[in-house]
């Protein structure tokens, strides 16, 4: 016996292989909307409480991608994208990926109950509940609707954001939800435009792989007109603003443009310059949702200030 | 008995239980200074103990709540 037994729990994982089991770059993602989703919301919030409940909405968030990363481990390892993660690359048994991740969606939504509300707590959890089972276990591997309906999953932070200061639902919230949900289908079809091999070798029934690239362009298309449509309509609701509006009107004009542009291509030209547009597209995609909540918080800092035009709350 | 020789394990397995550590302490911190803010908040710091109590809700009679 050695004073060093590894084998036990994976190839001697480490703090960060189990930070890595938490999805980091998407619970970026998670405290930035959810932190503006309190912070445009007409209560106010205590400070330590607001930081405190983004915190558990992030480790939420994170516990849910402990689950998918659990349960998706024979896909992840085939994936060129996705096969350095800690349970395929052998760092972290599955079975302590599925430990961790269902601890620590007890804690967040626990501790978010205690620290907010019980309306925010039960909305994190059906939020983990609708990553984790919902897209995890049943959408991703049955249907190419797989990253629609599973993108609720993506945008329900904000929405939790908002009911930790409120309490509740109200327009502009089920906006944010809206902002972020049609957003996926655009993104992540963009990404599988160029990851189009990694999801056939995975036999993950993406768009492209399922009713092939020309439908996908089709839909990506469809789904930016709409997007550019609930982008705009968030404007006219009580969290939108001058900057807000002018910010969505140029993206969207951007995005819309980026979309028609795909949507032309054939895939014969875009394996002709190895998919620059689509690549171009999705990096645009992220910026796009960024600066949109970004814009509306900066919207929310300056209301109040006389010299601000006002924009109509139609909504 | 001490360990005769440092392998680098050794040194991973200390940066990690250093950042548990720092990670849990972190977490006390925070439910601490939830509980300061709860408190002088105001917020009501007595629950229902299976009894009616009138200064749980003010509503009440305090002859009711006695009963």
């Amino acid at each position: 016996m050695s004073d060093a037994t590894v084998n036990e729990y994976g190839q001697d994982a480490q703090f960060d292989d189990y930070f890595a089991l938490l999805k980091p770059r998407v619970m970026s993602l998670v405290v930035f909307t959810a932190a503006v989703g309190l912070l445009v919301a007409p209560v106010g919030v205590n400070p330590v409480i607001g930081f405190a409940s983004i915190l558990f909405i992030a480790l939420g968030a994170g516990a849910s991608g402990a689950l998918n990363m659990w349960w998706d481990a024979d896909i992840d390892a085939v994936m060129k994208r996705t096969v350095k993660r800690p349970v395929p690359d052998g760092r972290v048994t599955p079975r302590n990926a599925m430990i961790l991740g269902l601890w620590l969606s007890v804690l967040a939504v626990g501790m978010l109950a205690i620290t907010a509300n019980f309306f925010a707590a039960g909305l994190l959890a059906f939020t983990i509940f609708f990553y984790a089972v919902v897209y995890t276990m049943f959408l991703k591997r049955s249907t190419p609707q797989n990253i629609v309906i599973g993108g609720a999953a993506g945008a329900f932070p904000p929405m939790v954001g908002w009911a930790v200061a409120t309490g509740g639902v109200s327009v502009e919230s089920v906006m944010m939800f809206a902002l972020i949900f049609v957003w996926t289908p655009p993104h992540f079809w963009a990404l599988s435009l160029f990851m189009n091999d990694d999801y056939t070798k995975a036999g993950v029934p993406m768009l492209t792989v399922t009713h092939g690239t020309r439908v996908t362009r089709n839909n990506i298309l469809g789904y930016t007109v709409v997007l550019a449509l609930v982008a705009l309509g968030t404007a006219f609701t009580s969290i939108g603003g001058p900057v807000y509006l002018a910010v969505a009107l140029v993206l969207n004009a951007m995005f819309l443009r980026g979309a028609i542009g795909l949507w032309r291509r054939g895939d014969s030209v875009a394996e002709a310059d190895k998919y620059a547009a689509e690549r171009k597209f999705f990096r645009l995609s992220l910026v796009y949702l960024f600066v949109h909540f970004a814009a509306l918080l900066v919207d929310a800092a300056l209301r109040g200030f006389a010299f601000m035009p006002q924009v109509p709350v139609v909504f | 008995m001490a360990l005769g020789k440092e392998h680098p394990l050794h040194g991973r397995r200390k940066r990690s239980n250093l950042l548990l550590g720092a990670v849990l302490g972190g977490f006390v911190a925070l439910v601490f200074a939830i509980t300061i803010v709860k408190m002088a908040g105001g917020g009501s710091m007595e629950g229902y103990d299976h009894t009616i109590r009138y200064s749980i809700d003010p509503e009440l009679k305090a002859t009711e709540a006695d009963q």
